[in-house]
């Protein structure tokens, strides 16, 4: 069988980055066609490529056998390749209908809207995918679930002949995508080629008959999906070869630290429950310890930091220091309560970038170092040279500006924004992602130093490697849940990997 | 300035070029204009730009807070509205009471934004209409003579060669920029503005901040009305303050504050203020139509935007 979509050789570089290399994949028609990855692996940039929202700089894209070149994504979609984005983009404040018949509604003999018709034939083209929905109702008060089905609708309405799945069912119900499924199966079968994104193994195998897997923009394996084990498809994923874990990495971490390990949790996480995205999420961290949050992306690990610190509200759960729980989480009072959080995105939720690296550093710490609400300069300065030569921050002085630091440098003012709160747990979220080799030996040397100290460290890292080397146990979650927990000699990749898609 | 790369060029002309242009049309109306370097034409100059600094100096902190605050100009209705309904217990009474109508307005403000989460323009646009409508009920829509000696004495009086109006500008601006520069509410303040998610992940109090700033800006907007009432010996609720978020907006802006927030600049905004001042003094003085005087100011707003837009892509 043709392909109906094809890519051949596709190279896509940024500054800096080769974000796709030399990439193939093929489409048919009837198939529901998975593409995975991690973080990073150009998942999203290979669907831009395919949807015109960008261009290739080598290589080609075949569309039903002929070479094209979107110009932008209203092209792609002229030709029939429609893309269903996690946030549905659609019009919420119009009615289902009119976003069903969007750009080709039907007209009466006098050029007006026929809007009678328009909704006889929404109601009739949703009840066939077995959807009942009143569509004379605005969108935005219709369920995320509805939404999908009717962004499908539409695709499928304006005679798509491939459809671009992008974690459909990231935001919904189980009932409601045990619907998106039938429709997607359904439109399978009557000949629509779906490419399928998503994290959780499960809806893959359930769904799909062929995978592609991409690492570092290159496909490192591609085939139908039955038959291949779920061990083999995660360890393409995550690039590791299963079976033979190098003790001896190529991380800054020493090893463990159970001699100083104390047998009380000075963090006690309990039944942390958020509606999609945690489910009764509980674990220990005891003193002079690392304990790693491992998973793939999407089961929950940062959410479960934010939860900690009181920035991500629960529906319900609790949080624990030293045996005292947090009443009325918020960061500040996380803070006051001795944890403190490394956030994954820099750029967006650590530094200031105006701001100067004195002043990002003592940011938390401000309230403490001042009297009587005046700043005082003397007692900010000590403290700033301090971790400056501690941390070997490189900059040209204390009033830079943060933002024309490096990655690394500024990943470095992070952790002495927390470190001078002197906290009793300190929760890392991916500490050296896009950080220079350097720093990074630098940053996991520290977390192995400061666990020594007896502060108790939370590491979340998509690094498998970095989280073996540097936990001395190992929460594994999956999907929002705890899949298990590996505790000394049992952290190896094997055993975490194992974890991950253990049944 | 040629050894400058494009970007820090423009950061050089956001920050000092505001200081530059008021020099120079101090220097071209030295050279030009009769008269201009008079003491009771600079005297004059002075008073007029006096409530809008003090209105701007609000309005820079709660655009550094990555904010706006557009109900400015109907807070000094309402406070000139206020103070006639208490001066019969004295001056300072009356204008405690209106700088409280400021404070009230403010707190609404900083509510709507930091607790609601309403985008600022919004939030202050609804206080825009609703406070001059406030104003014109408690005034019975009318214009009240002002005979209280003491609030007319501080509209008129000087203080070794100042008018009081302007002293008490200019201890304001020094106030604000210490209490930007100084205090730990200041500095979270600009910490809040550059990025909020951070500052709120850092534990800072973000909604406090955000109120205490739209207070403070209700408060100034009051004092400037107050203070216009005094200069103008009558409360007039239905002009006073007209239009005056823009000129402080304006003043904010040319003085080299960006609206995407994260930079308060005290200094600038006070020169911005007077910059727009003196353009328009000279424009008049020239006998230019005051079509001409929006254009030109229409112009140097666009320059400062413009300049301040540049300096972000980098």
């Amino acid at each position: 069988m043709t392909p109906v979509l094809e890519v051949r050789a596709v190279t896509k570089r940024f500054p800096g980055v080769r974000a796709l290399d030399a990439v193939d994949m093929a489409v048919l028609p009837g198939e529901v066609h998975a593409l995975v990855g991690e973080n990073g692996a150009g998942k999203s940039t290979l669907i831009k490529v395919l949807t015109g929202v960008y261009q290739a700089d080598d290589g080609e894209v075949l569309y039903r056998g002929e070479r094209v070149s979107f110009a932008r994504p209203l092209d792609a979609q002229r030709a029939g390749i429609s893309t269903i984005y996690q946030e549905v983009n659609l019009v919420p404040l119009m009615s289902v209908a009119r976003n069903l018949f969007l750009g080709r509604e039907p007209r009466t003999r006098f050029g007006l809207l026929d809007i009678g018709r328009m909704n006889r034939d929404a109601a009739e083209t949703l009840g066939r995918y077995g959807i009942d929905v009143d569509v004379t109702r605005p969108l935005r008060s219709t369920s995320l679930g509805t939404q999908q089905m009717v962004a499908l609708a539409r695709a499928v309405a304006i005679d798509a002949k491939v459809l671009v799945m992008d974690e459909p069912t990231s935001s919904l119900e189980p009932r409601e995508v045990r619907t998106l499924f039938d429709v997607v199966r359904r439109l399978r079968d009557q000949g629509l080629a779906v490419v399928y994104v998503s994290h959780r193994l499960d809806e893959l195998y359930e769904l799909c008959q062929r995978v592609t897997v991409l690492r570092d923009g290159r496909v490192v394996h591609t085939g139908p999906l039955e038959g291949l084990e779920r061990l083999a498809l995660v360890s393409h994923m995550l690039g590791r070869d299963i079976g033979r874990v190098r003790r001896e990495g190529l991380t800054g971490f020493t090893g463990e630290h159970a001699a100083t390990a104390n047998d009380t949790p000075v963090l006690r996480v309990e039944g942390l429950t958020k509606r999609h995205q945690l489910h009764d999420v509980s674990f220990d961290v005891r003193a002079g310890e690392v304990t790693g949050l491992g998973g793939l992306l999407g089961s929950g690990r940062s959410e479960t930091a934010k939860a900690i610190v009181g920035a991500l509200p629960l529906d319900s759960g609790s949080v624990s220091v030293d045996g005292r729980r947090l009443r009325r989480p918020s960061p500040a009072a996380a803070i006051r309560a001795g944890i403190a959080l490394l956030p994954e995105d820099r750029k967006a939720e650590g530094i200031i970038p105006d701001l100067s690296v004195r002043e990002n550093i003592v940011l938390a710490a401000m309230p403490r170092l001042a009297r009587a609400g005046i700043v005082t300069r003397a007692r900010q300065d000590a403290i700033v040279e301090m971790f400056m030569t501690r941390l070997r921050i490189k900059a040209a002085g204390p009033e830079q500006r943060v933002a024309e630091l490096s990655g690394g440098n500024q990943q470095k003012v992070l952790l002495a924004r927390w470190l001078c709160l002197h906290p009793k747990v300190l929760l890392l979220d991916e500490p050296t992602r896009g950080i220079d080799v350097g720093a990074k030996a630098e940053v996991q040397k520290l977390v192995d130093e400061l666990a020594a100290q007896g502060l108790a460290v939370v590491l979340i890292s998509s690094d498998l490697e970095e989280l073996v080397e540097g936990a001395d146990r190992v929460v594994v979650l999956r999907a929002g849940a705890v899949a298990g927990e590996l505790v000394g000699d049992e952290v190896t990749e094997d055993a975490i990997v194992a974890t991950l898609v253990a049944p | 300035m040629t050894t400058l790369a494009a970007p820090a060029r423009a950061r050089y002309v956001q920050d000092y070029g505001v200081y530059a242009a008021v020099l120079a049309l101090l220097l071209f109306n030295a050279l030009f204009t009769d008269n201009f370097l008079d003491l009771t034409n600079l005297r004059t100059q002075l008073v007029q730009v006096a409530p809008v600094v003090i209105v701007a100096l609000g309005m820079a902190l709660v655009i550094g807070s990555e904010g706006i605050d557009l109900s400015v100009g109907s807070v000094m209705a309402l406070a000139a509205a206020v103070i006639p309904l208490y001066l019969g217990s004295g001056m300072w009474v009356a204008i405690a009471m209106a700088l409280l109508a400021g404070a009230a307005a403010g707190a609404l403000n900083g509510t709507l934004v930091a607790v609601v989460n309403l985008q600022p323009i919004v939030a202050t646009l609804a206080l825009l209409v609703a406070g001059r409508g406030i104003a014109l009920v408690l005034a019975d829509g009318q214009l009240k003579q002002i005979r209280n000696p003491d609030l007319l004495a501080l509209g008129r009086d000087q203080v070794a060669g100042l008018p009081v109006v302007v002293w008490i500008a200019i201890l304001l601006a020094l106030m604000v920029g210490a209490v930007v520069h100084r205090t730990t509410y200041g500095r979270q303040l600009v910490a809040v503005g550059g990025n909020r998610a951070a500052a709120h992940l850092a534990g800072l109090p973000v909604r406090r901040v955000l109120i205490v700033t739209y207070v403070l800006c209700g408060v100034f907007a009051a004092l400037a009305g107050v203070l216009a009432t005094a200069r103008l010996t009558a409360s007039d609720p239905s002009a006073i303050g007209n239009l005056m978020e823009l000129s402080a907006i304006t003043a904010v802006v040319v003085g080299g504050t960006p609206l995407t927030g994260g930079r308060i600049r005290v200094l600038g905004t006070v020169a911005g203020a007077l910059l727009m001042q003196l353009l328009r003094a000279t424009l008049i003085k020239h006998d230019l139509p005051d079509s001409t005087a929006q254009l030109v100011q229409a112009a140097i707003i666009l320059v400062a935007v413009y300049v301040a837009r540049q300096r972000r892509t980098r």
